[in-house]
């Protein structure tokens, strides 16, 4: 079972409907014991960083994540829910993230509006199975105005928002980030997810 | 590069999709999620359900058809009509919609376009305006369907909401629903011009052509669409097709 984590950010019902389509066997919890048990991890999330962080210190769930993504459980990271994967956000405040992934969160740099809302493309910078069932330059939802560092040795996809390159799949090892929103993505969304899928299982 | 996006509009009255001439004269015309999937899968690049009765009539809240619409679609969903206040948004958000779109309640409060950002994010709120010339010809804000005008001036209380916290604006001419004779070119360009936030434009698509020229005239992002889809006047991909051969940027899944 794939545990989808209720920490109250938002639309968690959609990720759930993406994962039965996909045939991922997926609950929403916030238990512990249902974390340490799950096969698989979703941080799913809208809203805002330091909101996110501190409820999931409220509902006691840094420990039992950073056990599971110690233990190489695959952890996939949903919008808010990859920006948090890093070291440190600066939205609003200063807030530490859950460190899986090297740098920070900023805000957007570009003469473009914000936030950067729509369907945009994906560019490939790295193979990984994870883009196994999509092309390049396939259309992706994105909706946020925050932003992750650009390192190439954990950069697997990014997208073009006027002169900025946004990260849009990061990935060390077992912990996967998506910067836009596969349940919200289409086909396209849909095939990350089964690739996900196939992640899980092997 | 952000694609231009291409909105359905689903206008629901009693549970019923239906479009009206200036908002009078409704006629029902069908099942809101059948259209909404049918819409998906030509391409639609987000759906929008406004419950147009809800906020004049007794409140009758379409969680239920929020509900299969967000079982079934793999694309945004907004959702409008009768929000008052940050319990409606939150309900509303629980039956499954992405975004919440807010008309007479943020013109009453502005405070709740703060409160919702601040709660939810503001990647779900969505401003809806419903700008008109007075006598005049100078752009005022309507509420009720069109019924009242509020004397507040159009571009001044779209960067209100811009600094409130409202992520994207959803812009309709009253003077130019129901006409079908195009988007109102003048008054999308002036509150597209003054804000820094994503603006849909809407009200009085008539044809493919018209969804060029307003892409074509301003930098709209979006293209709010009803009956031109819902009588089948046109498809989405044929849209599509037509804006890409005028060098607009959108998603095609049928390329």
């Amino acid at each position: 079972m794939v545990v989808i984590v209720d920490y109250n950010v938002g639309n968690v019902k959609s990720v759930l409907n993406a994962c039965k389509r996909v045939g991922i066997k997926a609950s929403i919890s916030r238990d512990i014991n249902d974390i340490k048990c799950a096969k698989g991890i979703i941080l799913p999330g809208v809203g805002s960083f330091p909101v996110a962080m501190e409820n999931l210190k409220k509902y006691n769930l840094v420990q039992v994540l950073d056990e599971r993504k110690e233990n190489g459980t695959p952890i996939l990271g949903i919008c808010l829910g990859m920006q948090i994967l890093f070291e440190k956000g600066f939205e609003i405040k200063e807030t530490e993230g859950l460190k899986y992934l090297k740098g920070n969160v900023n805000l957007i740099k570009v003469t473009e509006k914000l936030p950067h809302m729509g369907w945009n493309q994906l560019f490939f910078n790295k193979k990984d199975k994870i883009l196994k069932y999509i092309s390049e330059q396939d259309d992706v939802y994105f909706v946020h105005s925050y932003m992750a560092d650009f390192y190439s040795d954990e950069l697997i996809a990014y997208t073009q928002y006027g002169n900025v390159k946004i990260p849009a799949i990061v990935r060390k090892d077992n912990v996967i980030g998506c910067q836009f929103h596969p349940e919200k993505s289409g086909e396209v969304g849909e095939k990350i997810l089964k690739a996900w899928k196939e992640v899980i299982e092997c | 590069m952000l694609r231009k996006r291409i909105i359905p509009c689903l206008d629901i009255k009693n549970g019923k999709v239906v479009k009206g001439i200036n908002f009078l004269g409704l006629t029902d015309i069908g099942e809101p999620v059948e259209y909404a999937k049918i819409y998906e899968e030509q391409c639609a690049d987000e759906i929008v359900f406004l419950d147009i009765t809800a906020s004049y009539e007794e409140r009758a809240i379409i969680k239920d058809i929020i509900e299969k619409g967000a079982d079934m679609l793999r694309i945004p969903l907004t959702v409008g009509g009768g929000i008052r206040n940050i319990e409606d948004f939150r309900e509303i958000l629980k039956s499954g919609a992405d975004k919440v779109s807010i008309n007479s309640a943020a013109v009453k409060n502005p405070k709740l376009i703060k409160e919702a950002s601040k709660e939810f994010g503001v990647q779900c709120v969505v401003v809806a305006i419903d700008g008109k010339r007075d006598e005049k010809g100078d752009f005022k804000v309507y509420i009720k369907g069109g019924r009242e005008n509020t004397g507040l001036d159009l571009i001044e209380w779209a960067k209100k909401c811009e600094e409130l916290g409202a992520g994207e604006i959803l812009l309709t001419s009253m003077d130019a629903d129901g006409t079908k004779k195009g988007y109102d070119i003048e008054m999308t360009k002036a509150v597209v011009d003054n804000v820094n936030i994503p603006v849909i434009a809407s009200g009085g698509c008539g044809s493919i052509q018209d969804i060029v020229e307003v892409f074509k005239e301003t930098n709209c992002d979006a293209a709010l669409v009803a009956s031109l889809f819902h009588y089948k006047e046109a498809t989405i991909d044929e849209v599509k097709k037509e804006l890409e051969n005028n060098n607009i940027s959108v998603r095609r899944i049928n390329k």
